[in-house]
């Protein structure tokens, strides 16, 4: 039986989100956990492509791989040293989260494998930018300020958060 | 056997819909687990990850509109607020108490 490419490339992408999503979670060195969130990120950002995803896949690649995982990779520096990295990253309960996690997943599978999903008719691969930008200046307008006050209050939050304090 | 390879190979929205729950549960097993409060706070961005590939894939293959895609940007948005201000908290709680485990962050109990 012949399989085709793209089923063949979903799984390769498929296999890097969750092997490296396996590592973020597994892995007791927390520097080898921030670095293969890369992996998840940009597969993911690769699973949006596949979805005719372009504008969300790009604002994946430009936000989460080059702002937050930045952020982290500079937070893990910060407040870590070298000589510790197996002790801060210590697991407590690690059977029943793994417990928690699997009765989880096999709840979600289960449901996901018994549902008969609504079906769109074919959807052709086009540019998705202009009718994003359409909908946040048309009807997404409120919820589209909103965010911006709210990137306003994190920023000014996070400036307060981390200034030192001044005593009296 | 031969169904199973045809239900493999044929990939729409539940694969999907299995790589975000995946995802979501070792998100989960994170969170649950871990002491050190940036580990803590990847594990949250898996979930987000997760919730946001959900939509998309549904807006792909349910409805067809870019109404989901919308959702995933405001996801990536607030993700990006999230980790501004965790980290922020997180450098604090370290200049206080110089270490970010958050089993050792209690004083607030008192």
């Amino acid at each position: 039986m012949e399989i085709p490419i793209n089923v063949l490339v979903f799984y390769l992408v498929a296999l890097v989100v969750v092997g490296s999503a396996c590592i973020v979670a597994f892995s007791r060195n927390i520097v080898h956990s921030a670095f293969s969130l890369l992996g998840t990120f940009g597969g993911v950002a690769a699973l949006y492509v596949f979805l005719g995803a372009d504008f969300v896949a790009a604002v994946q690649v430009l936000i989460y791989v080059g702002g937050i995982l930045v952020l982290i990779l500079f937070a893990v520096m910060l407040t870590h040293r070298i000589s510790d990295i197996q002790i801060t990253n210590r697991t407590v309960g690690r059977i029943p989260g793994l417990a928690a996690g699997a009765v989880f997943l096999g709840i979600l599978v289960y449901a996901i494998a018994g549902t008969d999903w609504a079906k769109a008719k074919e959807v052709a691969f086009e540019p998705t930018t202009a009718v994003i930008g359409n909908l946040f200046l048309g009807d997404y307008l409120l919820p589209f300020q909103i965010a911006a006050v709210v990137l306003l209050v994190a920023l000014i939050g996070a400036i307060t958060l981390s200034r030192k304090e001044i005593k009296e | 056997m031969a169904e199973y390879v045809a239900l493999l190979a044929d990939v729409g929205l539940k694969h999907y819909l299995v790589v975000s729950g995946i995802l979501f549960a070792l998100g989960i097993y994170i969170v649950l687990t871990r002491r050190n409060a940036i580990s803590i706070l990847l594990g949250v961005e898996l979930i987000l990850n997760s919730a946001g590939l959900n939509y998309v894939a549904f807006s792909h293959f349910s409805t067809g509109q870019v109404d989901g895609q919308i959702y995933t940007v405001f996801i990536i948005m607030l993700a990006a607020s999230e980790a501004a201000i965790g980290l922020a908290i997180v450098l604090a709680i370290y200049q206080l108490f110089a270490t970010i485990d958050v089993e050792a962050t209690e004083t607030l109990k008192d």
